[in-house]
């Protein structure tokens, strides 16, 4: 559906939501589900297996500049001075390319993949939902990581992800990743809480003010949480549920759902929320933290020992694209050291490119963003789409798609 | 109707208190633009006119306002030529199905803005999209066009009603003919109604979201979407009360001249 | 000069002959009514007829559709599944209802606050301060929705405004949830209650007010007996919209709202990423069907006309 805006949920929130099980017809044309294109490690996200993206191939060699660019980007990752004059490394890309550059933002993953389609767009920040869907159409092609100099210092952790790249191929390069992390007000919650069980099992002891991210996906963290804590459900994906798992995970946030207060899509609502004493512990980003800490509140964060689910997203180039070159640069300009530290910064979240941290204004943030800590993100389980063709490889049994997590998250908050 | 004295206390006071509840939260929005704290603290913690200056410089609000002027001027003006019409045809004629037309018209505003929003939208995608056509100003002003059309018909209509046919009867007699006659003598009888209908027409086109949101498509971006997307934000969240509070004063001035000029002193009909 | 005079004739026999044409134009359209009708009923019910109907009339339709889960795409064979759904699914039922009865207390809650205040300015304000007093209750209508639903947010929140205006005499506020989304939809539709009613009550004559005091009423007798039957379908009309528009609203219960979740909620989460657009349409067929019912049965009321 074009056009659609999930309300309340902005940026990060958007893209959340946005996780959506349309036009997988690429996806569904099975092939035998060979264990090809994973990577091992409880981090990673298995790519949705059976599929073979179409036969295209990468750019060889730069031209001349083409004197324009069409980015579709979420909000806030090009920026250009419109939304704060001191915010902009879209207009020295330009002086120093010659690339005119046009950015939309969208919403959403499903308006990205749509507005893509059209073919009239050079390049995307497309979320781990999106990009396997347009690698599956051939709406995106591979990318030649020769022509992107600044790619040799991305971080190894993104490179060569089962979201970003297919049999070996490379289909984008990384932007940047962040996790789903627990805040708690310091005062009210003693001692510091260090298991997700301060939000399911224990979570009566704040009854009426625990807090929860608002949007389907967040049954993926219920999903992690049993996966640690009852093993016996034998769940290896928290994206890849059959019945019997989802009604578990569903049951658990139904059990939650007494003791939630309110649930949060946007920042500005959670932050105030975390001021005012409304919410005391809840999932978080390390931005709003960050925020939140600068505006006087009483808030610490952590990762809990079972880990958590986060995000990543990587920029791709149109297989239709009529100025690539200006696609690479920009791609190149985006993960240039300076450049990816001031996204990073301005968006909050842990940069791809490792020489970043040395250019942040603030000389703590990739400590606070635990950019280069590969056993933190190892703990991470980055967003996926859930299908009915079990993402962890099980061929018995269908697993729930993401329209029935989205029935089942209205019941759960009845 | 004489009233006692207690009568007219009690009623005024109810009409203070009322307008405090309407009016309280309009000053928090004011308070809070002047608020050091980012996301809405109360109490206030400091005083600063940084979030003033800093939308003043911001194009992403003024290009934003310029594209909810212009969406709603569209609006406006398809509604005024749609509904001017309407109110006529039910206003001055006798017909099958007069009833009929009333609620059609009535239908889009009455019906909550997401199942409008969602038809539209739907009907976008399966008939326009394949050839090409997409979502855009046009798709914007169209879907605020539907409701906007009620608010002109019901002024006018009610305006017609008032004036009956007689006046333009006497014209035609006199020999002016069907143009003439709805030019120098309909026309100015229902100009303040035109008016009033605009005004308000523009009005909620303005702050319209819900229709907005499904209709507007990735490139369209009125204030309300704007403000929307930028609520979110704790750095841009103090600007959009800026905003909001430019909004509310800027406002009283259209609205009361258009009190004046009115000979009608009803603030038109919703 | 002869070509000078020629083009003159010309153009002065071209204008003549518009004015003949634009005179026979309007001779023929004065005697046929019938073709006036239709010229002017034409612009109007085409857009409302073939834009709104026609695309309410296809989304309505996708309800008895379906999605398929692998394709994301829509299947078009008819089923009941998403219709029976909607009204057998005890969540659904349980917010629908929920839904309905938000909207019916906003309404009452409105029409109590906005009698007196339309009253005051229809019949006891002088003109000046009435003219005032218009200008105050529209211009709101201005400041942006959000915004608004934002500052109450602000208030009601923990230590906020209203708990802090509450203290001295030891209450708190409800905080967030339903009691807040009542009360913050109150807030935002008073407008549309109010003016509705406040011209109702201007055309209501004085003196059938006089002639009521002079038959011996007193004023709360007047009120009652006079005042409020006349007032009914003005009151009905500001109830359509204030029914109406909190019967879809789904922004202001997720700022204000807590936890709870409405109608409109349900619609727009199946109408989004989760692309399940039949079942979303089955629910919004929910609030199409009890607008409809109410407006035909507010036909009678003659509220239509006050709107």
């Amino acid at each position: 559906m074009t056009g659609m805006l999930t309300t309340g949920t902005r940026t990060r929130g958007i893209r959340a939501v946005a996780v959506a099980a349309t036009a997988m017809m690429a996806l569904a044309a099975c092939g035998s589900g060979s264990s090809a294109g994973t990577t091992s490690g409880t981090g990673a996200t298995k790519a949705a297996q059976g599929f073979t993206p179409p036969k295209l191939s990468a750019l060889s060699k730069l031209g001349a500049p083409e004197k324009q660019l069409n980015i579709v980007a979420w909000a806030g990752y090009a920026e250009d001075g419109s939304t704060d004059p001191t915010v902009d490394w879209v207009t020295p890309f330009e002086k120093e390319t010659g690339c005119q550059v046009n950015v939309k933002t969208a919403p959403t993953s499903d308006d990205m993949v749509n507005l893509m389609k059209t073919g009239q767009y050079d390049v995307v920040s497309a979320s781990g939902d999106a990009s396997l869907r347009l690698i599956a159409g051939g709406t995106v092609e591979p990318i030649n990581t020769d022509l992107v100099p600044n790619y040799a210092d991305v971080f190894d952790g993104l490179k060569m992800k089962p979201w970003n790249s297919v049999g070996g191929v490379a289909y984008g390069i990384p932007h940047g990743r962040g996790a789903n992390l627990l805040m708690y007000n310091t005062d009210v919650v003693k001692p510091a809480p260090t298991s997700w069980s301060a939000v399911f099992d224990k979570a009566s002891a704040y009854k009426g003010k625990v807090t929860a991210y608002d949007s389907p996906i967040y049954i993926a963290d219920a999903a992690l949480y049993l996966m640690k804590t009852k093993p016996a459900l034998g769940i290896k994906n928290p994206y890849a549920l059959d019945d019997k798992q989802f009604a578990a995970a569903v049951d658990l946030l139904k059990a939650q759902n007494a003791d939630i207060g309110e649930y949060w899509s946007d920042y500005t609502k959670e932050i105030s929320a975390f001021k005012s004493g409304d919410s005391v512990i809840g999932t978080s980003w390390q931005i709003i933290v960050n925020l939140a800490q600068a505006d006087k509140a009483k808030v610490a964060v952590v990762l809990p020992s079972e880990g958590s689910t986060g995000w990543s997203d990587t920029w791709m180039v149109a297989t239709k694209s009529q100025h690539k070159t200006c696609a690479y640069k920009w791609m190149d300009h985006i993960i240039s050291p300076k450049v990816n530290a001031q996204v990073a910064e301005w968006f909050g979240e842990a940069p791809a490119n490792s020489k970043s941290c040395a250019e942040t204004t603030d000389k703590s943030f990739c400590d606070t963003f635990h950019a280069a800590d590969e056993t933190f993100f190892d703990q991470i389980w980055y967003w996926n789409t859930p299908i009915t063709q079990c993402l962890d490889g099980r061929k018995n049994v269908t697993c729930k798609d993401y329209g029935a997590w989205t029935t089942a998250w209205q019941q759960i908050k009845g | 109707m004489t009233l006692s004295r207690g009568a007219r206390a009690a009623l005024a006071a109810v009409m203070a208190v009322g307008l405090a509840f309407v009016y309280v939260p309009l000053l928090v929005v004011l308070v809070s633009s002047v608020n050091t704290d980012r996301t809405f603290g109360w109490p206030p913690r400091g005083f600063t006119l940084d979030w003033w200056s800093r939308t003043w410089h911001n194009p992403g609000a003024r290009d934003a306002l310029a594209t909810s002027v212009r969406a709603g001027l569209g609006a406006t003006a398809v509604a005024l030529v749609l509904g001017t019409m309407a109110a006529f045809a039910v206003g001055r004629y006798r017909f099958f199905g007069r009833d009929a037309v009333s609620i059609l018209i009535v239908l889009p505003i009455a019906l909550p803005g997401i199942v409008t929003g969602l038809a539209l939208n739907s009907a976008v995608t399966t008939t326009l999209s394949p050839l090409g056509i997409g979502f855009g100003m046009t798709t914007v002003i169209i879907g605020h066009a539907t409701f906007c059309v009620v608010v002109v018909y019901n002024n006018v209509l009610a305006r017609l009603r008032r004036t009956g046919g007689s006046l333009e009867e006497a014209s035609m007699d006199l020999g002016a003919g069907v143009f003439r006659t709805f030019w120098h003598v309909t026309l100015p009888a229902v100009r303040s109604a035109l008016l009033a209908g605009a005004l308000l027409a523009f009005a909620l086109s303005f702050d319209e979201i819900i229709v907005t949101t499904f209709t507007a498509g990735p490139t369209v971006q009125t204030l309300p979407l704007w403000i929307f997307s930028n609520l979110a934000r704790p750095n841009q969240a103090p600007v959009v009360n800026v905003v909001a509070a430019v909004l509310v004063i800027a406002s009283a001035v259209p609205v009361w001249l258009a009190q004046r000029l009115s000979a009608d002193t009803a603030g038109g009909r919703l | 000069m002869d070509h000078g005079l020629a083009a003159d004739q010309g153009l002065s026999m071209l204008v003549a002959r518009g004015r003949g044409a634009v005179r026979r134009l309007s001779a023929f359209l004065h005697r046929h009514p019938r073709v006036r009708l239709a010229l002017l009923l034409a612009a109007p019910l085409v857009v409302l007829l073939v834009v709104y109907l026609g695309s309410l009339g296809a989304l309505l339709l996708t309800a008895l559709w379906s999605t398929d889960v692998f394709t994301g795409l829509l299947v078009h064979t008819v089923t009941l599944d998403n219709l029976s759904t909607v009204v057998t699914d005890a969540t659904y039922r349980t917010v629908i209802l929920r839904t309905v009865g938000v909207a019916m207390a906003v309404t009452v809650i409105c029409a109590v606050l906005a009698l007196p205040m339309a009253f005051f300015m229809a019949k006891v304000a002088s003109p000046r301060t009435r003219r005032f007093l218009v200008v105050a209750v529209l211009t709101p209508l201005w400041a942006s929705y959000l915004v608004k639903a934002y500052a109450w947010r602000e208030m009601l929140a923990g230590h906020g405004v209203i708990d802090w205006a509450l203290a001295p005499i030891g209450l708190r506020g409800p905080g967030f949830g339903l009691p807040a989304t009542v009360l913050v939809l109150t807030y935002l539709w008073l407008p549309f209650m109010v003016l509705p009613i406040f011209a109702g009550l201007e055309r209501l004559p004085d003196s059938l007010l006089d002639a009521s005091g002079d038959l011996g009423a007193k004023a709360w007798r007047t009120v009652r007996s006079v005042v409020i039957p006349l007032a009914f379908p003005a009151v009905v009309a500001g109830a359509i919209f204030t029914f109406s528009l909190s019967l879809g609203d789904y922004i202001t219960v997720q700022i204000v709202g807590g936890k709870t979740q409405l109608l409109g909620n349900l619609i727009q989460g199946n109408s989004g990423a989760a692309n399940n657009l039949p079942l979303a349409a089955a629910l919004a067929a929910v609030p199409v069907l009890l607008m409809v019912v109410l407006l035909l049965g507010v036909r009678r009321t003659g509220a239509l006309d006050n709107l």
